[in-house]
């Protein structure tokens, strides 16, 4: 029986070694080094938990305080000003991602459409998804370098123009591959009916396919629109920043520097004023708040109902 | 008479139905308009498909073509020279790629422990399903996350903390080359720990798509020769999600190598070659940040140059880990 005490075991084995030990206990050297392996990983998952809660709760101490009506609607202030917000760099976000949403949506459905439907094994398709891979992990600074080198060279000067374009190049894979994936799950069943049908491939895609994977593709598109959001890097050198609002009345100034929120960011991060770092505080919490409710939304949109 | 007026009844209602039936074009087969729609739809969505090819070369081809007069200048010695100096007109990039490179495998090492020791967690039954559910989207939310507002957080809350611990490490072992010098502010230490945290969902998030990649009967097997849990996982599930793992690595590797804003305000830009974990350092991509907005057209050339350097160096780690990937994902399945 193995629920002898461990004396009565050991002596039992000693006299008669076929009856083996099965009793389970802490102390045996492989037990004991499962439990500390397992504590390990506990303490290596919540360390890793750990910054993401002191990003927030940082951003929240230091950025809320200033976080008001004035903010949204003013403008950068220089030196040693006092006050002053960052609503240009708002307006300039939301312009160059819609910008780039405009390119990167269309161009990227219309890709992921045909991948998974039209011609899945050609050999367009497997060089559009091994460009779409590789663009996934393309380091970001190199859209920028890219709109550099065919806007800021041909136009002569710094745009919003710019700035979408080198967006765009960055959303334009997660649209892709996510809208691909999502064209894929739509079951077979569902397709070859309305094929039985007799629809035409258009009418497929369009009435069956399309509506069915509109929550993935809606997935992609916002989490694309989310990353593209926070980049910085690309927008450094392609829309520049600046201190003015974009829009002249309804008319928005398209081909001159304009601010963003990441870059407004950036460069407060380096004054030496305490007015600029809080508002650096406070734009990184607009910008993460938006960059989070877009992921949540993403995610609701996202679920299977 | 009776007949025929009921005839007639019968005649008018039929006429009704047919005028009020549903239009019997619902089971038509498509006219000839829907057939140049589908035609017109599909060669839209091959250009589109086009498009997504020839932006990768295009990207290519306009970074190597202005980048072609440094090329020309400086040839191959960019690549091993450590000056960087504008009015000179004198070019290398050697501390950068070094930067670069050793930033990244600093922070692999940290991320990809935590990354993987993470991946275990959550997909070995350590925590009910709907926490781990939630432990995951934590994990996620770490990669949305701005990168800049990384770097102002590491800024203001990482290099302070880790400032006395650094001074206290060189006092005691400054005789070792990594803690050669004191960190006097921005330095290569709190970027690789701030560039492995942007890493770890990356990480985290391959590994958990190898490990579940093992079919389960292979687990069961082991618990059925009496493993504890983690020599389950230790000898069992480890190795045979291996592939998948190192293809994560890779990865995450090829994305630290490109990350800027975070290095860019963190690392100090310093173009010197140390060991030191806590001295200024540079990187590629903070060099690109840094020096793009305020160059002359020589410059720009030397940039572009300095691009293409970066370009292929992702380029290359990347189709490493997509073909260690796809081996891993092939071998399994045809298990």
């Amino acid at each position: 029986m193995s629920v002898a005490p461990p004396g009565a075991v050991a002596a039992a084995t000693s006299v008669a070694p076929s009856v083996a030990d099965l009793e389970r206990s802490w102390l045996e050297p492989r037990a004991l080094r499962s439990l500390l392996l397992t504590v390990a990983t506990w303490v290596a998952a919540l360390l890793a938990a750990v910054p993401l809660v002191s990003v927030l709760y940082r951003l929240i101490l230091s950025g809320a305080p200033r976080l008001g009506y004035a903010v949204f609607v003013e403008l950068p202030p220089a030196g040693f000003e006092q006050g002053g917000g960052f609503g240009n760099a708002v307006v300039g976000t939301i312009v160059m991602v819609g910008l780039a949403a405009l390119v990167a949506i269309p161009v990227g459905v219309l890709a992921a459409v045909f991948l998974a439907e039209f011609g899945p094994a050609s050999s367009l398709s497997r060089a559009a998804r091994f460009a779409a891979k590789t663009l996934t992990g393309f380091p970001s600074v190199l859209a920028g370098a890219f709109a550099y080198a065919t806007l800021v060279f041909v136009t002569g000067t710094y745009s919003a123009l710019a700035g979408g374009v080198a967006l765009a190049v960055l959303m334009l894979p997660t649209v892709i591959l996510t809208a691909e994936e999502a064209i894929k799950g739509v079951p077979r069943i569902t397709r070859d009916a309305a094929y039985g049908m007799g629809c035409t491939r258009t009418q497929v895609v369009w009435k069956v396919m399309l509506p069915t994977a509109l929550p993935g593709i809606l997935t992609g598109v916002m989490l694309g629109i989310a990353r593209a959001a926070g980049e910085t890097a690309p927008l450094l050198f392609t829309a520049l920043s600046s201190s003015y609002w974009l829009f002249e009345g309804w008319r928005p100034h398209l081909m001159q520097p304009t601010a963003s929120l990441a870059v407004l960011i950036y460069n407060f991060s380096g004054m030496p004023f305490e007015n600029q770092l809080e508002l650096a505080w406070t734009a990184s919490l607009v910008l993460v708040l938006m960059v989070l409710v877009i992921n949540v939304l993403s995610r609701l949109v996202g679920r299977r109902p | 008479m009776r007949l025929i007026a009921h005839l007639e009844r019968a005649r008018a209602m039929k006429v009704m139905a047919q005028r009020s039936a549903p239009s019997p074009t619902i089971s038509a087969p498509p006219s000839r308009w829907d057939y140049a729609l589908d035609r017109g739809f599909r060669l839209i969505a091959r250009v589109g498909t086009w498009l997504v090819v020839i932006l990768l070369a295009a990207i290519v081809w306009e970074i190597g073509r202005r980048a072609a007069g440094a090329m020309g200048r400086y040839g191959l010695h960019f690549l091993v020279s450590t000056t960087w100096d504008v009015g000179r007109q004198q070019f290398g990039v050697l501390p950068h790629i070094w930067g670069t490179l050793y930033s990244s495998l600093l922070a692999l090492a940290i991320g990809g422990v935590f990354g993987i020791a993470m991946a275990i967690f959550l997909t070995q039954d350590f925590l009910p399903p709907r926490l781990a559910h939630a432990f995951r989207v934590v994990v996620e939310l770490l990669a949305a996350i701005p990168s800049v507002v990384y770097g102002l957080w590491g800024l203001f809350v990482v290099v302070p903390l880790m400032r006395p611990l650094a001074d206290a490490a060189y006092q005691r072992f400054g005789w070792i080359p990594f803690f050669g010098t004191t960190l006097s502010g921005p330095g290569l230490a709190p970027a690789a720990l701030v560039l492995a945290i942007m890493i770890l969902p990356t990480v985290a998030a391959v590994s958990q798509d190898a490990l579940r990649l093992v079919p389960y009967r292979v687990k069961e097997a082991a618990y059925g020769m009496g493993t504890t849990k983690w020599e389950a996982i230790l000898k069992v599930l480890l190795p045979a999600a291996s592939t998948g793992i190192f293809g994560a690595l890779v990865l995450a590797f090829g994305r630290a190598l490109g990350e800027t804003m975070a290095l860019a305000m963190l690392i100090g830009n310093s173009n010197h070659i140390t060991l030191s974990l806590f001295a200024p350092a540079n990187t590629l991509a903070a060099l690109l940040a840094l020096n793009f907005p305020e160059a002359g057209p020589k410059e720009v050339e030397v940039l572009m140059y300095a691009s293409l350097v970066l370009l292929a160096i992702t380029l290359l780690v990347n189709f490493l880990g997509e073909a260690i990937m796809r081996r891993s994902a092939r071998r399994l399945a045809a298990r």
